[in-house]
């Protein structure tokens, strides 16, 4: 959770000296994340959104190549083999069928693993959101749908899009569980999340869990979050970050100390700064590549354009 | 060699290509028990099971969405979209997605969908099912388009649509699905995707069309009198540029006969690339033969809305006497 939170700052940093492009940071919902990206195996997939650098990180994509796809560079996304994660989605709720297509696929090949799918409050919203979960309901699918409700997309709040009391009772029209879990508390999460997989991977179909949390940052880089909500809340919600809640756990039963602290800061220090490191020195892409993956064999109409570079 | 129709031979090659290799899996609405509204996938379900012939819910977007993900995990998905009209719900899964995914991923995923849906006019159906919207599919980078014309073009090109390992928009004509019959070879072969078919050789004139226009070019041919060089493209993208400025170069004059709207249409693409490659081998201006930029009529005026012979007689005729 550190690690994802150095990591946004690191990139809002970087994003503001012009070496990143637009940037989504997490902080806030770095439990929701990490809890629930733990509580899968290695081989079991993974269909992001836009804001899952926690996911990503708990399950340890490279660093660099986060860095160098938020910094225009596409290959960020050429997943590394022994990862089954998507690359990052930007339209909202789109990805939420793939996940369905790809359980299917697990299904029918009798594989036993897992679909954990991620979204937000505002793609609840959409149809795909609805084509997929009544599609996994169906078949009943082993998909984890892990919905981060954190109160806004962009400057619409929760309350403008869904007359729904919670998220997560949405299930209940799909047929199958709903749960709705405390997005700040990373024990949580990981235990309703292991259930649910668990749940999934002995055939008994999906689940949605809405992860009750907050964006305490800007939608983007590109948003300014104070022309529509308040300090207080923001404040408020800042309180209960879940890093700070997890760190006051840890004193409680004298898990954390000065020293455990100063080493882990060290630790991460030195992880993001050799990730900036790898990723500045990454030479630039040869133009040829933005042919060369349109298609399997490239056509004569694109063979010709190139030329023209 | 068995006589049949072109709904005949694209089942049998579905049922071949679903027996040679089990990856690939057809889904769609009333696929399943009811064979598909038009029969193509029947007797499907009997022979392969409910896991491999999935009747859907009634999703359009969320049937693209899922062939995606599908496609991405390992099976080959022939979705049917039960009408082309249909098919708009789903242009964000075929634009943003199916297309994109290994551009995306920089060529970890790939995503061998094929997209088969009923196109084009003819039948004097509902509104919303006798359009012609494949210049839209053309547009896309990293989409292929096929048209087949013939019962045996169809089943050699929806075996190589199925095994292409990129998204194949499948376009039937439904016009002839069941309008004629031919000798189709029974062991499975392929039509390469991108090559067109010389329908007729001619020195007079090129027409080049695809889809259910075909019929209608030979007619009008050979009612014409006039010795038309025949082009049916198959594959609009990519399109079979060298068969076509071969045939231009040779006949130095052209007709583009399409039943889609002519602002746009596909015959804009042909006649430009034409220009861009022949243009000083032309006799006269080319002429294209369309739709109209009108919305497609229901049945009682949809006769009036499809270039017919007479029509393309006249271009001909035009053309000819330049």
């Amino acid at each position: 959770m550190l690690l994802t939170r150095a990591f946004d700052e690191k990139a809002l940093l970087l994003q503001r000296q012009g070496r990143l492009g637009t940037y989504a940071v997490s902080r806030g919902q770095e439990a929701a994340q990490i809890g629930s990206a733990l509580a899968l195996k290695n081989d079991d997939w993974v269909v992001p959104s836009f804001r899952e650098q926690g996911v990503f990180i708990a399950l340890g994509y490279p660093l660099h190549q986060l860095y160098q796809y938020w910094g225009w560079d596409e290959r960020g996304m050429n997943i590394p083999k022994k990862f089954s994660i998507l690359p990052i989605t930007i339209p909202v709720s789109a990805q939420i069928p793939h996940a369905v297509g790809i359980a299917y696929a697990l299904k029918l090949r009798n594989e036993k693993k897992v679909v954990a799918c991620y979204f937000g409050d505002g793609g609840t919203s959409k149809g795909d959101f609805h084509e997929g979960l009544n599609m996994a309901g169906v078949w009943a699918l082993p998909v984890v749908f892990i919905c981060q409700n954190n109160q806004w997309a962009i400057s619409v709040s929760r309350k403008k899009q869904s007359a729904s009391k919670t998220l997560a009772q949405k299930a209940i029209s799909y047929g199958f569980e709903g749960i709705q879990v405390d997005g700040n508390d990373v024990f949580g999460i990981y235990k309703v999340v292991s259930e649910a997989v668990k749940k999934a991977r002995s055939g008994k179909g999906p689940s949605l869990i809405e992860c009750f949390t907050y964006r305490i940052g800007d939608h983007t880089t590109s948003d300014d979050a104070s022309r529509y909500r308040s300090k207080k809340e923001v404040e408020s919600w800042i309180k209960k970050d879940p890093i700070e809640r997890l760190r006051k756990y840890m004193k409680k039963k004298e898990m954390w100390t000065k020293m455990y602290e100063k080493q882990l800061k060290k630790k991460i220090g030195k992880q993001v700064k050799e990730a900036v490191e790898r990723f500045e020195k990454i030479p630039k892409q040869n133009p040829e590549e933005m042919f060369r993956y349109v298609y399997a064999e490239m056509p004569w109409f694109l063979k010709e354009e190139m030329r023209d570079i | 060699m068995p006589v049949m129709n072109m709904v005949n031979a694209l089942n049998l090659a579905l049922r071949q290509e679903m027996k040679k290799d089990n990856s690939v899996v057809v889904l769609g609405e009333d696929v399943g028990i009811n064979g598909g509204v038009f029969r193509v996938t029947d007797g499907l379900l009997k022979l392969y099971g409910k896991k491999r012939v999935i009747d859907t819910p009634l999703a359009e977007s969320g049937i693209i969405g899922a062939s995606i993900g599908m496609a991405i995990n390992g099976l080959r998905p022939v979705a049917e979209i039960q009408f082309s009209g249909f098919m708009y719900s789903t242009f964000d899964q075929i634009i943003s997605h199916a297309s994109r995914i290994r551009n995306r991923s920089r060529g970890r995923y790939s995503c061998p969908v094929v997209i088969r849906t009923p196109y084009s006019g003819g039948i004097k159906a509902l509104e919303h099912h006798s359009e012609s919207m494949e210049a839209l599919y053309t547009h896309i980078p990293g989409i292929k388009v096929v048209i087949p014309s013939t019962p045996a073009d169809a089943k050699g090109l929806l075996i190589s649509a199925i095994r292409d390992p990129d998204p194949v928009i499948f376009l039937e004509p439904k016009r002839i699905y069941r309008a004629v019959k031919e000798y189709v070879q029974e062991n499975e072969y392929i039509i390469p995707i991108g090559k067109a078919r010389l329908v007729r050789e001619g020195n007079q004139v090129s027409i080049i069309c695809w889809g259910a226009m075909v019929r209608e070019c030979e007619r009008a041919v050979l009612q014409s009198g006039i010795d038309a060089e025949i082009i049916d493209l198959r594959s609009l993208k990519p399109f079979d540029v060298d068969l076509i400025i071969e045939s231009v170069k040779k006949t130095r004059r052209v007709v583009v006969v399409h039943e889609a709207p002519k602002t746009n249409g596909f015959g804009a693409e042909i006649i430009a690339t034409i220009n861009e490659n022949a243009l000083l081998y032309l006799d006269a201006p080319p002429i294209r033969v369309t739709g109209f930029d009108s919305v497609i009529p229901l049945g009682k005026l949809e006769d009036v809305y499809l270039p017919n012979v007479e029509r393309i007689n006249k271009a001909l005729q035009k053309v000819v006497s330049f």
